[in-house]
């Protein structure tokens, strides 16, 4: 079941409005942009505290024109639940549930509810927008935080602790459908999500959003990043579905180190890998190195 | 006509919650074992399993989630329950809070529990009065056959549309959730008539076409705004419960005062304050104290929040004392209800407020009579006596 789609068909309507409280270039509000396309607005957003909490705006003003549910940290999995099950139990259709959350409350906090939901299989897409560290509180580490990046809470060294590879574990899970997108590839995000719309059960599409100010770049380079992560390697766009794990179009000539640029090119613009050693270069990009192995393993095993 | 399908059998409180559930039609349950909870939601899981009782239930991976899920549920409209106990409740406490906050009607059992350390799974009403400031109603049940009742009307008052606020309902663990008692099963197109189906789209509208945010951001009057609206669903609230106990009395036969239960009050100049299970044991130590002559009553709290304010200085007015017995302690400050009590105590009325019973500790009907005549005594031979803070344990009143 391929879901394929040409620019033109994306429709013109807006469901995240101008005039949000964002940081100028911010990834999040991008991510939003395609989902509310994609739904046309016909979706139920059960959004953690982060960022999305606090960019939509002030009651009575919002900038998501759709349903939006704000609940506490941990929580979102497992209000978005009882949501659906709700749902479910009306018999009426009106769109998926779908979380939309942070790095953080992923990885971290909500790990629980997050891994509880999945092994129930709930009828939940969710969506990790993640931009690699707490920046609602102010870019603190969190367990996405990549090797070597500075935050407010590794100021000097820079994180020492491996990220965490929640794709592997969601995937561990034995859910029907997991996930990687970026906001530099909207039309990659749209499709998995009208694909992920049409399966039942839990789906989960980690969505790579670099943050200026928390990265430290210039905010008219969110997108720019966001490609270079893939041209470099760094980020590995894949999909498992229909027991089936590919890696998707604009990641597959990447498989072949030569076709990457270099990593450094990647990370020199971010003011988080300012200075770094060639030392943790290195095993920034042994991990890197380690990643397409295990995905290119796992694609022949779900092939 | 109704009353052809009832039944009288012996139930221990965690079945009868049970029972109530499935008769108030819930539709959604989530399940988190805590002793003493536990057999409720195995109960609803055996009923739901077997197809007795049509509706979701989830097996989260804590109580936490237990309490999320059912919020959400709840929101989305359909009827919920959770239970839980103690550190449970703990574990749930920054969702007590959104749950209340966001107006969401649901009722949760709660099978009360000490809190550790040491570990001790014996009752205590601290749990549950953790709640106390978070916008949920409180209730607790004296007996068996009232937990059965109070689930029931628990769901009428939380969605009631001058209400829209959880219910917390609650039954001592282990004296309620584990002791068999003979009740009354109501007929099922009894419940029905008593407790509609709930309308889906009340407080919330999950339509498709329907766009709107809950719980965003807002201003700091908006914030205090919609504190002010939760006081005043508290406020109606005590009309709604007072309402609802009385249709509750005319279809089931049974009636309970409301939020209070007024118990050989009408001519007492001695009046007891308590609330919980052990209300029965006081009551025979209540008429213990009749038999000796001395004019007590019992004036027992059916509801935590909304406090019976109203209920308590209209029937404390003119006595000579009160004394407050609570099984709860506010550490700093004393017994909880004997503080909420005291503002109620005219100047010129006696007050003890007597901390007894942690953890499980047991006050027979005997040691209350002994207790509340050493009061009615220091009145007697001193004309008035004030002490807010006392404990009793094993025969001893004393004042740290
Ligand atoms: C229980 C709890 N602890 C801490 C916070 C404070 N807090 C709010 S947002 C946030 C960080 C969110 O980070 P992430 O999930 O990565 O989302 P982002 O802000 O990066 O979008 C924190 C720590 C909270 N709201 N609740
Ligand atoms: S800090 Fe980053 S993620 Fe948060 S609003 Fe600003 S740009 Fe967006």
């Amino acid at each position: 079941m391929s879901v394929k789609v040409r620019l033109d068909q994306i429709p013109k309507e807006k469901y995240s409005l101008p005039g949000n409280a964002a940081c100028p270039g911010c990834p999040h509000m991008i991510g939003l942009k395609i989902v509310g396309k994609a739904f046309r607005g016909e979706a139920t957003l059960v959004i953690p505290a982060g960022c999305s909490s606090i960019v939509p705006g002030y009651h009575p003003y919002t900038s998501l024109d759709m349903r939006v549910i704000h609940v506490p940290f941990a929580s979102a999995p497992a209000v978005a639940t009882g949501i659906s099950r709700a749902l479910k139990i009306r018999g009426e259709d009106i769109g998926p549930v779908i979380v939309w959350a942070g790095d953080g409350a992923t990885f971290d906090i909500g790990f629980a509810t997050l891994s509880g939901s999945a092994v129930r299989n709930e009828d939940i897409i969710y969506i990790v927008s993640d931009n690699e560290a707490y920046m609602n509180t102010g870019v603190q580490a969190s367990g996405s935080t990549m090797y070597g990046a500075r935050t407010t809470t590794t100021p000097i060294l820079g994180k020492k602790d491996r990220r965490k590879e929640i794709d592997l574990i969601m995937l561990m899970h034995k859910i029907p459908y997991v996930a990687t997108a970026s906001i530099a590839y909207p039309l990659d995000f749209y499709e998995k999500l009208l694909k992920a719309s049409k399966i039942k059960g839990f789906r989960f599409i980690h969505l790579f959003s670099p943050c200026p100010p928390g990265w430290r770049f210039d905010d008219s380079k969110t997108v720019e990043i966001a490609r270079l992560a893939v041209e470099t390697g760094a980020w590995i766009l894949f999909e498992y579905a229909e027991g089936k794990l590919t890696i998707s179009p604009p990641s597959r000539i990447y498989a072949d180190k030569s076709k990457r640029k270099p990593l450094r090119e990647y990370l020199e613009l971010q003011g988080r890998f300012k200075g770094i050693s060639e030392e943790d270069l290195k095993i920034i990009e042994e991990m890197i190195d380690e990643n397409w192995r295990v995905l290119e393993t796992l694609s022949k095993i779900y092939s | 006509m109704g009353s052809m399908g009832r039944v009288k059998t012996a139930l221990i409180g965690n079945h009868a919650v049970a029972y109530a559930v499935k008769m108030a039609r819930v539709k959604f349950i989530a399940a988190y074992p805590i002793t003493p909870q536990t057999i409720i939601v195995e109960k609803l899981a055996e009923m739901v399993e077997k197809g007795e009782l049509e509706a979701e239930f989830v097996n989260v991976e804590s109580e936490f989630a237990a309490l999320s899920a059912t919020m959400g549920a709840a929101m989305a409209g359909a009827r919920a329950f959770t239970a839980t106990s103690s550190h449970g409740l703990l574990y749930m406490y920054e969702m007590i809070w959104w749950a209340a906050g966001a107006r969401v009607p649901f009722v949760m059992a709660v099978a009360n529990r000490a809190i550790g350390p040491p570990w001790n799974i014996h009752t205590d009403h601290n749990d549950i009065l953790t709640m106390r400031d978070s916008g949920w109603i409180i209730s607790m049940a004296e007996n068996v056959q009232e937990t059965f009742d109070l689930i029931i009307q628990s769901y009428r008052i939380a969605e009631d549309q001058r209400v829209l606020l959880p219910v917390a309902v609650g039954l001592e663990g282990f004296i309620l959730s584990h002791t068999a008692e003979y009740i009354e099963l109501p007929d099922q197109w009894d419940v029905d008539s008593f407790l509609p189906s709930r309308d889906p789209d009340k407080p919330y509208r999950f339509k498709a076409g329907e766009r709107y945010t809950v719980g965003g951001l807002g201003s700091d009057e908006n914030y205090m705004m919609l504190k002010i609206a939760a006081e005043k669903a508290m406020i109606n609230a005590e009309q709604v419960i007072n309402e609802v106990d009385r249709d509750f009395g005319k279809i089931f036969g049974r009636e309970y005062g409301g939020l209070v239960e007024r118990y050989k009050v009408d001519d007492a100049k001695y009046l007891v304050i308590s609330t919980g299970s052990w209300s029965g044991t006081i009551k025979q130590a209540v008429d213990i104290l009749r038999d000796e002559g001395y004019p007590v009553g019992l004036l027992r709290l059916r509801f935590i929040r909304p406090f019976p304010s109203m209920d308590i200085s209209k029937n404390i007015s003119g006595v000579r004392g009160v004394i407050v017995f609570d099984r709860d302690i506010s550490l700093g400050r004393g017994g909880i209800i004997a503080s909420e009590t005291q503002p109620y105590v005219g100047e010129s009325s006696s007050f003890w407020g007597v901390v007894a019973g942690l953890g499980g500790v047991d006050v027979s009907s005997r040691e209350f009579a002994d207790v509340i005549k050493m009061f009615i005594s220091e009145h007697e031979s001193n004309g008035f006596s004030r002490r807010d803070l006392l404990f009793y344990m094993n025969g001893e009143v004393f004042e740290l």
